[in-house]
């Protein structure tokens, strides 16, 4: 059975299997259209794709999405650049040291009990609605699975590669940087990638609640309005940023793990 | 399946023994252990082991799981601290023999880095030398001297069992060693890889006149390749036998055939009801 699904897949040309992967979203916007257009689906409900692209151009031309985007754009990386290198660093410490990992992990681990959206009223009397905000919710977002997938991933580490390293004269750092840290990396991937999945999430919940600008703001605002091809619109958009996102650290892992078995090319692995 | 194997057999023999030319080292370290012993908690794996082992001589190692065969085999190499006694190599004491290149191990498993090229894992051999300007040129050398030359760039991950292991062999090397421990590297190759892999270590410690210490399981596999089988029991030596008999030797021959018998014997002796290995 999983055989013949193979064969079908392995069977079809490159440019066939990009067709049917977009077949089906196609097929639903143009339905979506269709429908909007007989006047079965309700413009209050949701407005046509057309209107929604319209909506987006028109925004487009008077700057306001470009600007929201780059603001929502810029919490999430900064926020992620400061909750992920904290998470790496303390994930590579306590992976690697016993003394670290006694003084730090069981706290991290009760910190990482609180849901971190929950402390979104706490969050705006420190910070108001300022960037401050955002940005601490996102840090703390990303740096559990950061952490949590760093420490993992050291720790999971081939010990017979390690003593091999040992014997074959590596010094500490030489072991770290060719033998540790590329074996860690499966797993440091694999919270990078649920990391940027947490990152957009809170974003989204914490200008939807508390912002003066950015995608959410401007979903929230168009809401006020009863313009709801832009609330469609940012929705999109967050989609659009968020699959952006997996893409650029699929493509990372890639090529970093060209040699992990999950990247080889059909048929080369032997066992 | 008999094309694959033909193949398999032809590529060990390939390779060029143009071994002595690589590198400055060479020659044999010789090794002296003084009432060696050592203890895990309460249970004394080895009970005072006294030994001389010559400068390029080829010894092997046999005896039951769990005989302490392993263990005085890591105790040489500096992954373990004698309990008492001692041991040192060549006229003086080479404390840190493992750091210099000098004492190389082949592990029962490959242990090859997945994440680093054929040729970059057999310059992990090199350690602190990696860095010298001929660094390339030697793995590269000493890869074809195991005949994989044309797969330095390849991963570890498409190599067959038995090429896993050349490369191992090739990175164990490549620092031309003057101590090579093999700590059973062919025990988990088929048959036919297995020998065509004995071949190939009897030819390059030939040509490299290094000191070799062989554990293993297989005491046809010690009969063949060592100038001297050691049996230990209970964490002593129980027999030092000398095998004179002319190299390259016939697996099967009838004086391989019986030394082995002779050795079987011996391990069965003491052992009373027989176990399984």
């Amino acid at each position: 059975m999983i055989d013949m699904r193979t064969n079908f897949v392995l069977a079809m040309s490159a440019r066939s299997r990009t067709l049917a992967q977009w077949a089906l979203p196609v097929g639903i916007i143009a339905a979506w259209e269709a429908l909007s257009l007989a006047g079965v689906i309700p413009l209050r409900i949701l407005p046509a794709p057309t209107a929604v692209v319209a909506a987006g151009w028109k925004l487009t031309m008077s700057g306001a999405l470009p600007r929201n985007m780059w603001v929502s754009f810029w919490r999430a990386i900064v926020g992620f650049a400061i909750g992920g290198g904290i998470g790496f660093a303390l994930g590579l410490a306590n992976g690697l040291s016993r003394r670290s990992d006694l003084i730090f992990d069981s706290t991290l681990q009760m910190i990482r009990n609180i849901p971190h959206l929950a402390l979104i009223p706490l969050v705006i009397l420190w910070f108001g609605i300022d960037e401050g905000a955002k940005v601490f919710l996102v840090a703390l977002g990303v740096f559990f699975p950061i952490y949590i997938n760093t420490q993992h991933g050291i720790r999971t580490v081939d010990p017979q590669l390690v003593e091999m390293g040992r014997t074959y004269g590596m010094s500490p750092a030489t072991l770290f940087w060719r033998v540790i840290l590329p074996g860690a990396l499966p797993s440091i991937f694999v919270g990078l990638r649920y990391a940027l999945g947490i990152m957009w999430l809170t974003l989204i919940v914490a200008e939807t609640i508390s912002a003066s600008s950015g995608i959410g703001y401007m979903a929230m605002q168009a809401r006020e309005f009863l313009l709801v091809d832009v609330v469609v619109l940012s929705i999109l958009i967050y989609a659009l940023l968020g699959k952006v996102a997996d893409s650029t650290a699929r493509l990372l892992e890639r090529w970093c793990l060209a040699w992990h078995p999950a990247f080889q090319p059909a048929g080369e692995v032997k066992t | 399946m008999t094309v694959q194997v033909i193949r398999r057999i032809d590529d060990a023999v390939e390779f060029v023994p143009d071994a002595g030319e690589v590198g400055a080292r060479g020659g044999g370290l010789s090794v002296t252990i003084r009432h060696l012993r050592k203890w895990f908690g309460q249970n004394q794996v080895l009970r005072g082991i006294d030994l001389h082992i010559r400068s390029g001589e080829f010894v092997a190692i046999v005896g039951r799981s769990g005989c302490g065969k392993s263990t005085l085999l890591r105790l040489l190499l500096g992954l373990e601290r004698p309990s008492d006694g001692e041991f040192h190599f060549g006229d003086g004491g080479v404390a840190q023999a493992a750091h210099t290149g000098a004492v190389r191990i082949m592990f029962q498993e490959p242990r090859l880095l997945p994440w680093a090229s054929v040729l970059a894992n057999v310059e992990v051999g090199l350690g602190k030398e990696r860095s010298s300007p001929d660094a390339r040129e030697r793995a590269l050398a000493t890869l074809r001297e195991v005949g994989l030359v044309e797969r330095r760039d390849h991963w570890p991950l498409v190599l067959s069992g038995g090429q896993k292991q050349r490369v191992a062999l090739a990175r164990a090397l490549v620092s031309r060693p003057q101590l090579l421990a093999f700590d059973e590297p062919l025990g988990s190759l088929d048959a036919l890889t297995r020998i065509s892999m004995q071949r190939l270590i009897e030819r390059v410690w030939i040509g490299q006149k290094f000191t070799a210490i062989m554990v293993t399981h297989d005491v046809a596999e010690a009969v063949t390749l060592a100038d001297r089988v050691l049996m230990i029991e209970d964490g002593e030596i129980a027999l030092d036998q000398r095998i004179d008999l002319p190299r390259p030797r016939e697996r099967g021959s009838p004086e391989v055939a019986a030394l082995e018998g002779r050795i079987l014997r011996e391990l069965f002796r003491n052992a009373g009801p027989v176990e399984d290995a």
